[in-house]
């Protein structure tokens, strides 16, 4: 699914890289640990968080995760965005939580890729 | 056999928001050497996790990145207070991240198990009240 329908979905704000609404989104992953991202994430080319801090914007780019959608209202900061931007990493915001906004698009097809806890 | 490339950074300590940098520019050197992008990222997440711990608990530090024609050596080092119990430290699970570092997504005791994890070759030493030093080796083929 292109990011400007996810956008559409999650009638989502952007914040950084207006210019990238093109890219094909298939798998996601959603959490507030970004140790667990570290972890257990797999091949999830975007982040949904309600974490406000640059080591977000740090763990999406060491993951080579292209979006990070911010749930439950929160914005990121200036310096998230100026690093995302640097980065070429998407920043978008919603104010669904993030059991919703990940309802709504598992329900559109997309899926999460990790390791299933043993 | 001498490396082709080898780099210093420095990893400030108590400053979070600068935490990642260096892995970064290993990252971007990386990219740049056409390295397979597997291997980018198994060597993205191993030094950002090892980088973060001289953050968090090791008062800072430095990190020196070998390249070989073969592998990526990673060494990085703090002069913090050390782990009492390595082995303890390796478990899933155990932290002793203080509450502002758990409140900023760190510290679920995760670190150590995904650099190994994500090395071939993955050597940890630690002596109280004189520092960490974390070994990591990466094969490139």
């Amino acid at each position: 699914m292109v990011l400007s329908q996810i956008r559409d979905l999650l009638n989502a704000e952007i914040h950084t890289c207006a210019d990238k609404m093109d890219i094909d989104i298939k798998s996601a992953c959603g959490a507030d640990l970004m140790s667990d991202v570290m972890a257990f994430s797999k091949e999830n080319a975007m982040l949904l968080t309600g974490l406000i801090n640059p080591q977000v914007i740090r763990t999406a780019e060491m993951m080579d995760m292209q979006v990070v959608v911010f749930v439950r209202g929160k914005k990121p900061t200036s310096e998230m965005c100026k690093l995302a931007e640097e980065k070429g990493i998407v920043l978008l915001s919603t104010n669904l939580s993030m059991f919703t906004a990940c309802g709504v698009l598992y329900k559109a097809g997309i899926v999460g890729k990790g390791s299933e806890c043993e | 056999m001498s490396s082709l490339i080898r780099k210093e950074y420095d990893i400030p300590a108590n400053d979070f928001s600068r935490a990642g940098e260096a892995s970064s520019n290993v990252r971007k050197l990386l990219t740049q050497l056409g390295v397979n992008p597997t291997i980018i990222k198994r060597t993205s997440i191993a030094m950002y996790e090892a980088e973060l711990n001289a953050v968090i608990h090791g008062n800072g530090g430095k990190a020196r990145v070998e390249i070989f024609e073969d592998r990526i050596e990673i060494l990085v080092y703090d002069e913090g207070p050390g782990i009492a119990d390595i082995e303890l430290a390796m478990q899933e699970g155990y932290s002793t991240a203080p509450d502002y570092i758990r409140e900023m997504g760190f510290g679920a005791g995760m670190g150590l198990s995904n650099i190994k994890k994500n090395s071939d070759k993955f050597v940890i030493e630690s002596e109280l009240n004189k520092g960490t030093r974390v070994y990591i080796t990466i094969y490139l083929y």
